[in-house]
């Protein structure tokens, strides 16, 4: 392949208890470009994408196999902490979640976190990623007013500048687009095509389409396990496996 | 110090916080039983639960007899139940099948009200208002006698009742209702034939804390009771209940002498009674949550 | 026919509930008609400001009033950071395993454990091997042990309600865990955690048995001066005026004011918690 791997996915084996839901994915992230994952709801997808920043951690009986690493290391290994993978690996959610606050503080919120103290910085921070996030020309007469005010697009936006502002290198999408209206979800995927220049990005959709709009690679889901990952435009035109052809044909979904 | 061990600090900080609670528990039953014991170097365990007597004061032989005031407890409660548990249910009922969404606004906040209300209150008025009653209807005394104390608990552990057995009723799903009215029962059958049984358990759960409060309740029965200690004969007489025998009793005894011990005694037997009926309201609760699910 | 007699059935069924209701509300009223009638006459500034004289025949019941409010301060001191400790341990890290059920097994029997037993315990944890004495210090400690499984559902229920989506947020942001509980959870959910805390404390405030042996005094001519002095408290002080005073008929307005003055008390920390939540879900909407 042309590109330098970001991620790597080997052999995982996801279970909650004692069901399974991941098996045996093999799967590579590359730099700068969009990866795509699809596939008819409950097949893991979501569970997946969770697993690349160890957001799965947060439910209790969850156990994984295999292993994932950024740059080459495990970032499942113990001395590992899953908040120094969080700044690294960010993530926008499905539903916008913007806290309750004023849409400065909501992007501030990660830097102080993170420990930046310095009010000047932030500021310059917030005003860089709104921008970034193609925000600013909307909210910047009205940055401390509440974030719960703006529309569901602008919240979504939103969250990705909030996310940019920690300086993530790859960031994560689980579904960013699944209760946006079709203006929003338009710009939105305009935003991700602008950001893969910065970063490396993931997106998990259950929307075909948007998949062959922004991604450069796809990986097919299906019963937790990955049935197909290729270039996009493979799996859109020649796919090898059958269910990935009755999938991307709209036979099954 | 890194930040994941710290983290991890805060966590076992949470942790310990949780586990205080097991430990005021057991620390409530341990102590307890610490000043209990020393009692029973001197009176047999048998003495103390079977003995009908209860007369520390006795100049030649002091008795300590529970029974007494364990059938004077058990009496109130029981009279509270009767009169608690069908107005209760039946309140509960009203609001959860009959009251429109406007009443049931209004009198939610009244039952609560009903619950915030001090016992000593309570007892105050069984004192000055529900004793001169019973003594005019019934021609005792004072009016300070079991059926006066079982009324005032019936007050205090109505609220408990009407509140949980109001949840539970709640929380029969809308299809066994749909159903029973798809088959022509009226609304009033529904409520009685497919409602209540449905939600009996969590009535029964309801009932059950209720009684837990009733006998472990002190203020009232210590003030409107009429304290004496002979054993109970019917609810027009005077009874000595075991919260009110500790009340009284233990502001006047002096510190680690045998009666101060059978206090704790009989305080210990008043935990172990609440700590069964809650223990059984709570499993009865659960098997109906998971009957629910 | 049948109908008919199901419709009468019904009817009467459906009335005899509302009898119930009705005889529930009726209990109220009367309380409150009673208190209030009778007590109303008693109450004046002096009344509220001044300590009792004449062997607690004549003046007011302040002394009583200021121990009240001592205690009750102890208590929350004690039942509030206790009580919201255990709630983010069972709503923000505890796992469902054995021991998290016992902890909430154990909330729910504390919450039955009787008032006078835990005087019982009270007398001996604080006042005897503590060497607190019977002091505002002991029965302070007492009552607030008794709240605490009342604070500890009044404080998880208020964590439940912040949305999962906030903590989410915050650790994909690289928060810690106790950073996103502490800068995205508890300011959400502190309104709700006061709420269910004053009514928590205002049961406290009315409770006697736990205080009968813990430090409440029947009749003291100072206020008290250290958390380990004796107090004066409303509720004991109803009930000595009500039973253990020489001259119960002559001092019975001074027990009733006291009993107003109680309830009063005791409703104006619900109303202040009632208001607390409806200012809550106000902001709610604003924000859903």
């Amino acid at each position: 392949m042309d590109k330098k791997i970001r991620m790597k996915a080997k052999d995982v084996d996801f279970y909650y208890g004692p069901v399974q839901v991941l098996k045996r994915i093999d799967l590579d992230i590359f730099e700068n470009n969009v990866t795509a994952i699809i596939g008819p709801s409950g097949c893991g997808k979501s569970t997946f994408i969770r697993l690349l920043n160890r957001m799965h951690e947060l439910v209790s009986n969850a156990r994984l196999e295999g292993s994932i690493t950024l740059d080459g290391k495990d970032i499942m290994a113990p001395e590992v902490d899953p908040v120094e993978i969080r700044r690294k690996v960010g993530m926008v959610f499905q539903k916008p979640n913007p806290f309750p606050k004023s849409i400065y503080e909501n992007i501030a919120y990660g830097l102080e976190v993170n420990g930046v103290r310095d009010r000047d910085f932030i500021e310059q921070k917030v005003v860089e990623s709104l921008k970034k996030s193609a925000l600013w020309e909307e909210v910047k007469t009205r940055l401390h007013e509440s974030a719960l005010r703006l529309s569901g697009g602008q919240q979504q936006r939103l969250c990705i500048a909030r996310c940019l502002a920690i300086e993530p290198e790859v960031v994560l999408f689980d579904e960013p687009c699944a209760s946006l209206d079709p203006i929003s979800t338009h710009k939105v995927e305009a935003l991700i095509l602008e950001l893969k220049k910065d970063y490396t990005i993931v997106i998990v959709t259950h929307n075909m389409q948007q998949a062959a709009r922004v991604s450069d690679h796809t990986g097919f889901f299906y019963m937790g396990e990955l049935v197909e990952f290729d270039k996009t435009e493979v799996i859109f035109t020649r796919p090898r496996d059958k269910r990935t052809e009755d999938y991307i044909t709209g036979r099954f979904g | 110090m890194n930040r994941k061990n710290k983290e991890k600090l805060i966590e076992m900080f949470f942790l310990f916080n949780g586990i205080l609670v097991i430990l005021i528990l057991v620390g409530i039953f341990l102590l307890l039983l610490k000043n209990a014991l020393p009692a029973f170097k001197e009176v047999s365990l048998q003495h103390f639960l079977t003995k009908p007597i209860w007369n520390p004061d006795a100049y030649e032989q002091p008795t300590y007899g529970l029974l007494p005031m364990l059938v004077s407890s058990l009496m109130v409660t029981v009279g509270s139940l009767v009169v608690a548990v069908p107005l209760g249910i039946g309140t509960a009922a009203y609001l959860s099948d009959v009251a429109s969404p406007r009443v049931r606004e209004i009198a939610k906040p009244l039952v609560e009200i009903l619950a915030g209300i001090p016992s000593v209150v309570v007892g105050f008025l069984g004192i000055v208002l529900l004793g001169p009653v019973i003594s005019r209807l019934t021609g005792t005394y004072n009016g300070l006698n079991a059926l006066n104390g079982s009324i005032l608990l019936a007050v205090m552990a109505l609220p408990t009742i009407i509140s949980l057995s109001e949840d539970a009723l709640g929380s029969v799903p809308r299809a066994y209702e749909e159903a029973s009215l798809a088959l022509g029962a009226n609304k009033w059958e529904t409520v009685i034939k497919v409602k209540v049984p449905a939600a009996a358990s969590g009535i029964l759960a309801a009932c059950m804390l209720g009684m837990g409060r009733a006998i472990g309740e002190t203020m009232t029965v210590l003030m409107a009771t009429g304290n004496a200690a002979e054993f109970p004969r019917s609810f027009l007489g005077p009874v000595k209940t075991m919260t009110s025998t500790i009340a009284i009793e233990l502001g006047e005894v002096a510190y680690y002498t045998t009666h101060f011990h059978m206090l704790f005694a009989v305080g210990l037997i008043l935990f172990l009674i609440t700590f069964v009926v809650n223990l059984c309201a709570d499993i009865i609760f659960h098997k109906h949550t998971r009957v629910q699910a | 026919m049948r109908l008919k007699i199901k419709r009468i059935k019904e009817v009467m069924g459906f009335n005899t509930l509302r009898l119930c209701m009705l005889v529930v509300v009726m209990i109220l009223a009367v309380i409150f008609y009673d208190i209030f009638s009778k007590g109303a006459g008693i109450i004046s500034w002096e009344f509220l400001t001044k300590p009792p004289v004449d062997g607690m025949t004549k003046g007011g019941i302040f002394p009583a009033i200021l121990g009240t409010f001592f205690v009750t301060a102890i208590t929350a001191i004690l039942a509030v950071p206790l009580g919201m400790g255990c709630a983010i341990y069972l709503n923000e890290y505890a796992r469902d395993n054995g021991l998290t059920r016992f902890i909430r097994l154990s909330i729910r029997n504390l919450s039955g454990v009787p008032s006078i037993v835990y005087g019982l315990f009270g007398v001996t944890l604080f006042v005897d091997m503590c060497h607190f004495g019977t002091s505002i210090l002991s029965a302070g400690a007492t009552l607030g042990l008794m709240t605490l499984p009342l604070t500890i559902t009044a404080s998880e229920e208020a964590l439940k309600t912040v949305p999962r989506s906030y903590r989410e947020g915050a650790l994909a942001l690289g928060a810690t865990k106790w950073q996103s509980i502490r800068t995205n959870v508890l300011p959400f959910a502190i309104p709700g955690i006061l709420t269910g805390t004053i009514l928590g404390l205002s049961r406290a405030a009315g409770e006697t048995a736990p205080i009968l042996f813990t430090g409440a005094a029947f009749f003291l001519p100072d206020i008290p001066n250290s958390i380990f002095s004796q107090f004066m408290a409303l509720p004991y002080h109803l009930y000595i005026m009500s039973t253990q005073h020489h001259n119960i008929s002559l001092v019975r307005p001074i027990a009733y004011g006291t009993a107003l003055v109680l309830i009063a008390l005791v409703f104006l920390m619900n109303l202040v918690a009632v208001i607390i939540r409806y200012r809550l879900r106000k902001r709610g909407m604003a924000h859903g």
